[in-house]
């Protein structure tokens, strides 16, 4: 069975029509030539397909894309304005935070949805008091690490990764406290 | 994979009239297990009835004090609510546990208790399992056993129920509202997923088209209670249980007042440890009552070859819990 669907890809509108069993990494990829996002076990166990679909990191393997007619999808790809990388990526090529480079995407968009998360307040498995008021500033190394845990990299860049975080979690919360002190 | 029609329900009733009028036909929530299924192929409908958009997603008291959770709320939201990170916090570190942040995102609370037991034969189609194909033999009893069942478990199947959140929810007496054929009914978390025995293959006491609309919580434990969520697994995160325990204890005048206490990662379901709450009531608070209670619940268990370690892990865990509750420091909330 197939049906067409409207996505937003990357802030662009795009309509395709897919079988039911795409999924939105394929129609990402094989459909919409977009291979930012990555195919690496395509079950929901490393996090290289990882998208923002209206908003929230997710499984773009995992996902139906006629369940998304409608969504808003941003790929990594997608997160630059124009030349300009988003921190994200300056802080990892800055930190070396890849070597082959195949997680990276996922891991990027998983990084820009968790700091959302962060700053939204949300609690994560090692998070000492649930209760507490809690924004991006109680991030720390192993906060990072809990929260980017659905996302593997098998060349070992998990150092740097954490490190490339840490840094743009340090200058949003330098940048959030210079404006908050004007 | 095989072809499958593709309708998005409108209305709760909606899709229970299409999925009860079609033998092949499931719930598509957030997708996270049965993706993953038809892909492997060892699930194969004709039609997936989208719930997704259905208006199941808010998180609003009851009458008598409880909490009533919509079945769309996403594992995500569940754990940052203030309510229950506020008054329920051993359900809020549960679900923190399960999963990865992007699984928490997408996953549901009622896709979360009706994903499926499992173990990693069921998930490989060209080994035998009674689950998923019956009478074909357990592959598990005589393999790789590690993460499979102690307690409760049957000749034809040793698989685990692998979710956090459901061990948290029979600890606190929840109940799931089923929306059927006929009209409404209220179900406890505890009773919804089945042992083994002859049919491995039934995961829970659900019929074909039963729609779960929402988990019901009492009202909280209240005052005097301590409660906590603990998860031993062989990675520090995004792994399944070895062993978990959910655990609350009331305590008066150095002896247990009241206590509940579920396991999961050892059994078919979510385990309620009704013999260790027994044993600990009135029970003076220490390491030798402690020991006991989880020896009575464990009295029970039967291992398999290669995974005898997870009784004494139980039991320490339990142990461990307890005495963390039952002082006066530690990390438990």
């Amino acid at each position: 069975m197939e049906a067409t669907i409207t996505l937003t890809v990357d802030g662009r509108a795009e309509t395709v029509t897919v079988d039911t069993r795409t999924s939105l990494l394929d129609a990402l990829r094989d459909r919409l030539g977009n291979t930012s996002p990555k195919k690496g076990c395509d079950h929901g166990q490393c996090g290289a397909c990882t998208v923002l679909l209206d908003g929230r990191r997710m499984l773009s393997c995992l996902a139906l894309a006629v369940a998304h007619d409608g969504a808003d999808v941003v790929t990594a790809r997608g997160l630059a304005d124009g030349d300009r990388l988003h921190a994200i990526q300056e802080a990892f090529i800055d930190h070396d935070a890849l070597q082959c480079g195949y997680c990276t995407p996922g891991q990027v968009c998983s990084a820009v949805g968790m700091l959302d998360e962060a700053a939204g307040g949300s609690p994560s498995h090692v998070t000492a008091d649930l209760t507490a008021e809690r924004g991006l500033g109680d991030l720390d190394d192993d906060e990072i690490r809990e929260r980017m845990s659905g996302n593997l990299c098998r060349c070992g860049a998990y150092v740097n990764i954490v490190a490339a975080i840490r840094e743009v979690v340090g200058t949003t919360v330098d940048a959030q406290a210079t404006t908050a002190a004007r | 994979m095989k072809p499958f029609d593709y309708q998005r329900a409108t209305t709760p009733d909606g899709a229970v009239a299409l999925v009860s009028d079609r033998p092949g036909a499931v719930y598509l929530a957030g997708g996270t297990n049965l993706v993953d299924h038809l892909r492997l192929g060892i699930v194969g409908p004709d039609l997936l009835v989208d719930v997704n958009r259905l208006p199941l997603d808010e998180v609003g008291a009851t009458e008598d004090g409880g909490l009533r959770i919509g079945a769309n709320v996403r594992n995500s939201d569940l754990a940052a609510h203030p309510a229950i990170r506020r008054d329920y916090p051993m359900l809020a570190q549960a679900l923190l546990a399960g999963a990865s942040g992007q699984i928490r995102n997408a996953a549901t609370t009622a896709g979360n208790l009706l994903q499926r037991t499992r173990c990693v034969y069921f998930q490989d189609v060209t080994t035998p399992c009674n689950k998923r194909d019956p009478g074909s033999g357990c592959t598990a009893i005589g393999g790789y056993t590690r993460y499979h069942a102690i307690l409760g478990a049957s000749e034809h199947c040793i698989a685990v129920h692998p979710s956090d959140m459901a061990v948290a929810m029979v600890a606190l007496d929840a109940t799931v509202a089923v929306l059927g054929r006929n009209g409404e009914r209220s179900i406890p978390v505890e009773e919804l997923h089945r042992l083994p025995g002859d049919h491995p293959e039934r995961d829970t006491v659900l019929e074909h088209g039963d729609l779960i609309t929402a988990v019901v919580l009492p009202p909280p434990l209240g005052a005097g209670w301590r409660c906590t969520y603990r998860k031993v697994r062989d990675r520090a995160s995004y792994a399944f249980a070895l062993v978990s325990v959910a655990a609350a204890i009331r305590v008066e005048d150095g002896r247990v007042a009241d206590s509940r206490i579920s396991l999961g990662g050892v059994a078919h379901k979510p385990w309620r440890a009704v013999k260790a709450e027994d044993a600990l009531r009135g029970a003076v608070v220490g390491d030798e009552s402690f020991a006991a209670a989880a020896g009575a619940e464990l009295a029970a268990a039967s291992p398999v070859e290669g995974n005898e370690f997870k009784v004494p892990m139980a039991r320490r865990t339990i142990v461990s819990v307890l005495r963390e509750l039952a002082g006066q420091s530690g990390e438990s909330r």
